[in-house]
């Protein structure tokens, strides 16, 4: 939904660094994305195809994406689950005094360039 | 041929709109402005709620409103013709969100010396907002009786950013299977900080708690200083 956003973000960031290395061209974009991010990555990669071709610098590269599982942390028992299999509740001791340790995040990890 | 490297960057990609938004937060805090953040889907009551609201509290505080509704003026005028306080229409260019940047051109068109609380309209949906900070000092959002009582199951991180959960429609609550006590379970869940007010902004019940807590909270975020 909001993709289009996130690639926009992404387009200005990823100029700024380029820029800063004196690169001609982007090839390609790495991206990791946790599994209960607000982006799905396939509307991500349609947004992408069409904003890279307005900008020259970067108008054939490719978006990679890294999915990063999102895993719970419960402060009562002190271990960890998958947070997409159980939510908010600890499946280990039943605590609702849990949060998110990774699974979130929506960042730019790596260019590749020329 | 250059040879290709590799440049790591290592950076959410929402890093700068979260330090625009906080900057933005401290400098409405030193101007004594409070901005609230009102998000729902579209069509919960975000028009009608305001309306109602506003014309409970400008005689107690002076009061301005942003509207961001997508592609239509229409909102902004109809508070202006409603409540008669200060009222923007910002334009998102068809963008599902607002972020830090979209919001403080829109708090430039306003005269803010003159302003102890504006309420910012947010695009209607329940996804981009909440993931873009938009450096308004409270979060609130609206749920509507008709859209279902597990709504705080299927849009976690909209209902973790809440500082404030309206559940609106309350008059039609008895045609719905909407079971107030369990969605108020399912938002402790998801953010046990959250405060929930019930209200019907149709009928105007409740909406007075809703005035007594932005007046609180304005009251709240000048002592802080
Ligand atoms: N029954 C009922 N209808 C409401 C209530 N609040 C808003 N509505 C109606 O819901 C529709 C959408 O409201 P609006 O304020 O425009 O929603 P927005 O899109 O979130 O700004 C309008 O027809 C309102 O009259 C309420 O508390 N009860
Ligand atoms: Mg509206
Ligand atoms: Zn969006
Ligand atoms: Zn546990």
């Amino acid at each position: 939904m909001h993709e289009l956003g996130v690639v926009f973000y992404i387009i200005r960031d990823v100029k700024a660094v380029a820029e800063e290395n004196h690169v001609q061209k982007v090839h390609s974009v790495t991206l990791e994305i946790g599994e209960v991010s607000t982006v799905i990555p396939h509307l991500l990669e349609d947004c992408w195809n069409w904003a890279v071709k307005r900008e020259p610098i970067m108008d054939a590269a490719k978006l990679k994406v890294e999915q990063i599982d999102a895993v719970t942390y419960c402060e009562d028992c002190k271990g960890t689950y998958p947070t997409v299999q159980y939510g908010k509740i600890c499946p280990l001791c039943g605590s609702e005094h849990t949060y998110l340790l990774k699974g979130n995040e929506v960042s730019i990890k790596e260019i590749e360039a020329t | 041929m250059d040879e290709v490297k590799i440049i790591e960057i290592k950076k959410s990609v929402f890093a700068d709109n979260d330090a625009d938004a906080a900057k933005l937060r401290e400098e409405l805090k030193r101007k004594g402005v409070f901005l609230l953040n009102l998000m729902s889907s579209p069509g919960s009551g975000k028009t009608t709620t305001l309306i109602k609201t506003i014309n409970l509290l400008k005689d107690k505080l002076r009061v301005a409103v942003m509207e961001a509704d997508i592609d239509s003026d229409v909102d902004a005028k109809k508070i202006l013709a409603a409540t008669g306080v200060q009222s923007i229409q910002l334009h998102t260019g068809g963008m599902c969100h607002l972020d830090a940047e979209m919001t403080r051109q829109g708090l430039d068109g306003l005269a803010l010396d003159d302003v102890d609380l504006c309420i910012l309209e947010n695009v209607g949906n329940l996804v981009c907002p909440a993931e873009f900070d938009t450096g308004a000092t409270k979060n609130c959002m609206i749920l509507s009786v008709p859209e279902g009582d597990d709504k705080p199951l299927k849009y976690p991180l909209m209902f973790s950013v809440c500082d404030l959960v309206l559940i609106n429609k309350i008059d039609v609550a008895k045609y719905f299977d909407f079971d107030i006590e369990r969605c108020k379970g399912y938002i402790r869940m998801r953010n046990p900080r959250a405060e929930v007010i019930e209200i019907s902004a149709l009928t105007g019940e409740g909406v007075d708690k809703f005035a007594a807590w932005l007046i609180d909270q304005v009251r709240k975020q000048r002592e802080e200083k």
